[in-house]
């Protein structure tokens, strides 16, 4: 393991790095090879994601054809959770909790953080690797690690954590209340602690590396969009996983130690409870300041790597560079100081609630901003719809309507009356969950040459992007007329009331869109794992692109460069720039006599 | 053997979809291009489907409007209300047009910039003008939506009126009890640890106070005799541990009660602690017709949230802490059976909207608006009523309602059967 570490060679020293002969277990398992834990992290994501749309498809049946018996639920849930396959409500209740949490965290932040963070900070900014590869390397252990202990909660008795992704006590805090809560849970907060001391590990190695490892000429002005949307996307989970550290601990203290910090009054399976002057609020708020965040956590590095590709495949420089690093920036600043707007109706101050008003609107600016410049770097470009290039476009699409109705929910008033129904959770997954999940396809399309040395296959690549695409929208645009109808979120059936009887048709079609789209990753699925193995060889370069990492060779090798780092002499946008022959100028080609630097 | 058979068929076109990939792989191995280089074909293809997708997108979104603009929520049924679905609205208005500007614009660039070899994109890097427009633009916009919901906002959380209704909705898993103040019009103090079979919002009154002071006495006595008994260890640990919380929570009450008498020496009569005696509790929920009401709202274990679609009114129900919300009811239970709904078998529905347990999908419970002086007959019947879980029946002769009180949905769902 020692000899791996290469990293300190940073841009002077030595430069010939000669293939080290690796033991079996350096090489494939304890990697201390960036680019090995990007692909780690890729393929555990891939594992968890399937996980996670499994639960979703059997919670779908259940509201599609509330109390039907499906062979499907009763294979993957037995007698006990789902007798004659007929989902028990506690289980409903778990599984669109724990489809939550992998989603958000295992998916959407260590997957795709992890994956992309990983493989391009080193090769894109012109470094060995990373700042420390060991610690890289803990990082992924502590993951995948946090992965193993939350798929181990579902095994326990009582089943998983059940009180929703955002595990508001008192109901998680007392298995009186509900079976989720008792082994399940606690198993949900080791998980998340184990996840968030790798995300910090990871995150703080992203923050030095970038900092601190650029290679000569690479000013903070001439880096990568993907790579300034990693970077701030590191600074806030720095900033913020520590205090959802802190909830979990103090949640952790309530359970079992007899603390009251966010119980009090509480009088359940008839006694009185001696927890007193706690505030279930508090946790509220520790929560979504790390909840908010994470949203742009999950988001940034999605529009990023989305940046990348839409100004490589549209031949154009991207529009108002410095404008797309001013509103990451401003993003990443508004995002700490919004969390109350998923507060408005918890008897927080009516007051405070307009102060989140007013910030969570402002965020609405520097979208915007990102918006209209993907729209304008397409104008006038010259296109190349690649799959990668597909997905791209397919975030801008998404983004824009789920931003949209953001702007609804951040209006306390209006938030009212649609706050916890299927309007948010339209809003959430389209806006976070699709953009984000786009931006990783997008991601693995364009970067597979450079991870595995070989391409995906297009075609399929095409088919996987429209039936996904198609199913994006035919699953959650319906949900806001469902949330429109007053339905409430996490129920487990509306056929206890007539009131929502004229939407519950759309559950249906929501369900058969949701089926078709889980049968599109199948064929994602089967086109990653394929060609890794059968795919066609890749060139070193196959997107005629600018950045460093497809200066590199093909064939991976420890310390990525084999001759010294490349210095960089312009920005990752000179797409057909006037009086160059080629429509792309790579970052290391230095700037000719007479030449403006963009 | 239909689910096998659709089993079959999906694997069957997945591999099909495979297979046929593969071989276009290899042909296109043949004649030499490589799998990057998109062929000016495939890029037409997919800038025709961008197009495609665009008029589809629309067009399902058309047919969404359209197909189900009479089932969502009906006309508001609050004052309040009505200037949210305003605001609505007119957020609607703006967001329709930034969703199809935007959309347009790029599923067209999409389609129209395909690439050729012969020409070259635009060198365009930036744009101060253009940018600093579209900057101020969506900033302006914003201004305006902030302003008009700030503004609505205030107004829907602002204090209520002097002559506001007062009446608490508490929350339990998983049903709703409502309390409405006696004929002193005023709602008496409540502690968690006075609640039990008989006393389920743990209304404080003296009363209660020694009626649940005796009921622990008699509680820890059968514990100390228990422990007389010979036991295993651990059953003795648990006894123990049980009649310690007991004297604690003894102690705590006591501790109230003192709270209490000083509070009744200081205000007299006004004392909230001599207001509880006659509070209704019940699991009807009547309001009247154009009275504001202050809704207060507590909950017993967990967190649960207050949901009244069609008054456009939301509130959580944290345990701990009284929340507060206030709104005035514009139009009765039988005109929007008789004119709005056209069903006679609607009702307003009370719906718990956070998350709660296992039967959270179902807590949920009708709400009667009617004219005023239906409600104040109603009321007066309540009154009339053998108190359910009155502190002066505490003691004795109360079991029966308080059994009644834990039947929970079932009851609620009964109650307006029984209305009509």
């Amino acid at each position: 393991m020692g000899a791996t570490t290469t990293a300190h060679s940073g841009h002077h020293g030595h430069e010939a790095h000669h293939h080290h002969q690796e033991s079996f277990i350096s090489k494939w398992i304890f990697s201390q090879d960036h680019k090995m834990i990007g692909k780690q992290f890729l393929v555990t994501a891939i594992f968890m994601a399937w996980v996670a749309v499994i639960m979703s498809l059997i919670f779908r049946l259940q509201l599609a054809w509330p109390g039907e018996g499906f062979a499907f639920t009763n294979f993957f849930l037995g007698e006990k959770w789902a007798p004659g396959g007929v989902l028990d409500p506690n289980m409903y209740l778990a599984l669109v909790t724990i489809h939550g949490t992998i989603m958000v965290f295992f998916v959407l932040t260590g997957g795709l953080s992890g994956t992309f963070a990983n493989l391009l900070i080193p090769l894109q900014v012109g470094a060995r690797d990373m700042a420390s590869g060991f610690i890289n390397m803990l990082s992924y252990w502590f993951f995948f690690l946090s992965s193993m202990v939350m798929l181990a909660s579902l095994f326990v008795e009582g089943g998983p954590a059940s009180s929703g992704w955002t595990v508001y006590p008192p109901l998680s805090a007392l298995p009186q209340t509900i079976p989720g809560s008792g082994a399940g849970m606690t198993l949900w907060l080791v998980s998340m602690t184990l996840f968030i001391a790798s995300s910090l590990m990871g995150g703080l190695n992203y923050v030095v590396t970038i900092l601190n490892l650029r290679t000569r000429g690479m000013r903070m002005t001439r880096l990568p969009l993907t790579m300034w949307a990693i970077f701030i996307t590191a600074v806030l989970g720095v900033l913020s996983f520590p205090v959802l550290l802190s909830a979990a601990l103090l949640l952790l203290m309530d359970r079992t130690m007899g603390t009251s910090f966010y119980l009090s009054e509480i009088h359940v399976a008839g006694e009185a409870l001696d927890h007193m002057g706690g505030s279930p609020i508090l946790f509220q708020h520790l929560f979504w300041f790390l909840g908010h965040p994470e949203v742009y956590i999950v988001l940034l590095p999605a529009l990023g790597i989305t940046s990348e590709i839409i100004s490589t495949n549209a031949r154009k420089p991207i529009f108002g560079y410095r404008a797309m690093i001013g509103s990451i920036l401003a993003i990443g600043f508004l995002s700490f100081i919004v969390w109350g707007h998923h507060m408005f109706i918890t008897g927080m101050n009516p007051f405070l609630g307009s102060v989140f008003v007013f910030t969570t609107l402002l965020i609405a600016i520097p979208s915007a901003v990102k918006v209209f410049n993907y729209i304008t770097t397409l104008w006038r470009g010259n296109i190349v719809l690649t799959p990668a290039m597909l997905f791209s476009i397919g975030l801008v699409a998404t983004f824009i309507a789920g931003g949209l109705t953001g702007i609804i929910l951040a209006d306390s008033a209006l938030d009212i009356n649609v706050h916890d129904t299927y309007f948010v959770v339209a809003h959430f997954h389209i806006v976070m969950g699709m953009s984000a999940i786009f931006g990783m396809f997008a991601g693995i399309y364009h970067w597979f040459p450079k991870m595995y040395g070989r391409m995906m296959n297009t075609k399929l690549g095409y088919a996987h992007f429209w039936v996904t695409f198609v199913c994006a929208f035919g699953v959650f645009f319906p949900m806001h007329f469902i949330g429109l109808a007053g339905a409430p979120r996490r129920y487990y059936s509306y056929t206890e009331f007539t009131m929502f009887d004229g939407v519950m048709d759309l559950n249906v079609l929501v369900t058969i869109f949701a089926i078709v789209g889980a049968l599109a990753q199948v064929v994602f699925t089967y086109n990653f794992f394929y060609s890794i193995w059968r795919g066609p060889k890749a060139v070193q370069n196959p997107w005629r692109s600018n950045t460093l990492e497809w200066t590199t060779p093909v064939e991976h090798l420890h310390g990525n460069w084999p001759g010294p780092i490349p210095t960089v002499y312009r920005w990752p946008y000179d797409y057909s720039k006037p009086g160059k022959e080629e429509d792309f100028v790579p970052q290391n080609v230095p700037i000719e006599e007479g030449e403006e630097e963009h | 053997m239909t689910k096998l058979l659709i089993l079959l068929v999906l694997v069957l076109g997945i591999l099909t979809i495979a297979q046929l990939a593969r071989v276009y792989e290899l042909t296109s191995r043949l004649r030499g291009t490589r799998e990057e280089d998109i062929s000016p074909s495939d890029n037409r293809m997919n800038g025709r489907l961008m197009m495609l997708f665009l008029i589809a997108y629309f067009g399902f979104f058309l047919w969404l409007v359209v197909a189900y603009k009479d089932r969502m929520l009906p006309i508001s049924a609050s004052e309040h209300g009505v200037e949210t679905d305003w605001l609505m609205n007119f957020n609607w208005v703006i967001l329709l047009i930034a969703f199809v500007l935007t959309n347009v614009l790029l599923f067209y660039f999409s389609y129209k910039y395909l690439y050729s070899p012969s020409r070259r994109s635009f060198w365009q890097p930036h744009n101060n003008k253009l940018e600093l427009i579209w900057t101020i633009i969506p900033a302006a916009v914003l201004a305006v939506i902030i302003i008009y919901g700030l503004n609505t906002w205030n107004k829907i959380t602002d204090h209520p009126g002097a002559d506001a209704l007062q009446v608490e909705l508490y929350a339990k898993q998983f049903d709703w009890t409502a309390r409405y103040p006696g004929a002193d019009g005023m709602l008496g103090a409540t502690d968690f640890r006075l609640i039990n079979g008989t006393n389920p919002l743990g209304i404080a009154t003296p009363e209660s106070v020694e009626g649940r002071l005796a009921e622990i006495d008699e509680e820890i006595g059968v514990i100390e005799q228990g422990l007389g008994a010979v036991l295993p260890d651990a059953r003795i640990d648990e006894l123990s541990d049980q009649a310690d919380r007991l004297r604690r929570h003894k102690q705590r009450i006591l501790n109230l009660r003192t709270v209490m008498q000083n509070d009744i020496t200081v205000n007299g009569a006004a004392s909230p602690y001599l207001a509880g005696a006659d509070d209704i509790v019940t699991k009807d929920f009547y309001l009247p017709l154009h009275q504001e009401v202050e809704i207060l709202i507590r909950s017993r274990d967990v967190i649960h949230s207050v949901y009244i679609p069609h008054m456009r009114s939301q509130m959580n129900a944290v345990p701990g802490m009284t929340t507060r919300l206030k709104m005035v009811p514009i139009i009765t239970t039988d005109s929007m059976r008789t004119h709005v709904m056209k069903n006679d078998a609607f009702d307003f529905l009370v719906l718990c909207n956070k998350i709660c347990g296992s039967s959270h999908y179902n807590m949920q419970m009708p709400l009667i608006v009617t004219k005023g002086a239906e409600y104040d007959v109603w009321l007066a019947e309540q009154m009339k009523k053998p108190f359910q879980g009155a502190p002066e029946n505490a003691t004795a002769d109360a079991a029966a309602p308080a059994t009644q009180e834990n039947t929970g949905t079932a009851d609620a769902q009964k109650a307006p059967a029984g209305m009509n």
